[in-house]
């Protein structure tokens, strides 16, 4: 499994700042190794953002999205003590989802 | 007038026909639900639109994107795509001048601002479009140029 994401989620007035940063090495598929070969990609397809459970935001990415993407969006009405998760899948259906609480 | 042995072989090659238009995009569906390939091999905006099923997108003052005016490095390069809008469906992230125009599709709603930043790699210097999809069919978007210095060429 691919290393954790790091979350942070920060209340800021009536919403919450959310910042994750994923580990994931969002290969182009443009790239060629010493010896020529195209380096197939590997990226990050489908991300999913939930609060308390219940999806707030959905996303598609292509390849270029930067290595080890970095994602902030801002979750209306969250307070103090909520749950933030999020999860992606990549092109190789590779999966990850972590869990922040909102402070 | 067609005899059994012909019936057979027409009906085996109608199942064969059945099996590759049924099942092959249920296999593309399963490898990500929903996600739109034909979008990010798109090359051009007319072509990403049609491939999104959205009309002319046109310059709007409401959809602002944020980046920086010379980007030292081209593979992290931070863009910001917001709107003060109500009823955006979809923000995108545009990179012109990249193989593939289109580096993110974010499907928002209600409960989260229409503000997203994350960050892209760019192959050279060009226009990044924030690009804001509308509930009610409008596609608005905002352009701003970024230089890319990175790369020995002298930007």
């Amino acid at each position: 499994m691919a290393d954790p994401m790091r979350i942070r989620a920060q209340v800021a007035g009536d919403k919450a700042t959310v910042r994750v940063l994923m580990a994931h090495e969002m290969e182009t598929g443009q790239r060629k190794d010493a010896a020529g070969k195209t380096i197939p990609a590997w990226h990050i397809q489908d991300v999913t953002a939930q609060h308390n459970g219940k999806t707030v935001m959905t996303a598609q990415w292509g390849p270029a999205v930067s290595k080890n993407p970095f994602l902030q969006f801002n979750v209306k009405g969250a307070k103090v003590g909520d749950k933030i998760t999020v999860s992606w899948v990549d092109n190789k259906g590779e999966k990850r989802s972590d869990e922040a609480t909102v402070s | 007038m067609q005899n059994r042995r012909e019936m057979l072989s027409r009906s085996a090659q109608v199942a064969a026909m059945l099996v590759a238009v049924g099942l092959v995009p249920g296999w593309a569906q399963a490898q990500a639900a929903g996600y739109n390939s034909a979008a990010f091999a798109a090359k051009t905006l007319p072509e990403l639109m049609k491939s999104l099923g959205a009309g002319a997108p046109a310059e709007s003052k409401d959809v602002s994107v944020t980046g920086p005016d010379i980007a030292e490095n081209g593979a992290v390069v931070p863009i910001g795509a917001a709107t003060a809008l109500p009823g955006v469906k979809r923000l995108l992230i545009l990179v012109e001048k990249n193989p593939a125009m289109l580096a993110a599709i974010f499907d928002v709603t209600d409960a989260i601002e229409a503000n997203l930043s994350t960050r892209v790699k760019m192959g050279q210097s060009s226009d990044v479009y924030a690009v804001a999809m509308m509930n009610d069919g409008k596609v608005l978007f905002a352009r701003k140029e970024v230089k890319v210095t990175l790369g020995g060429c002298g930007g």
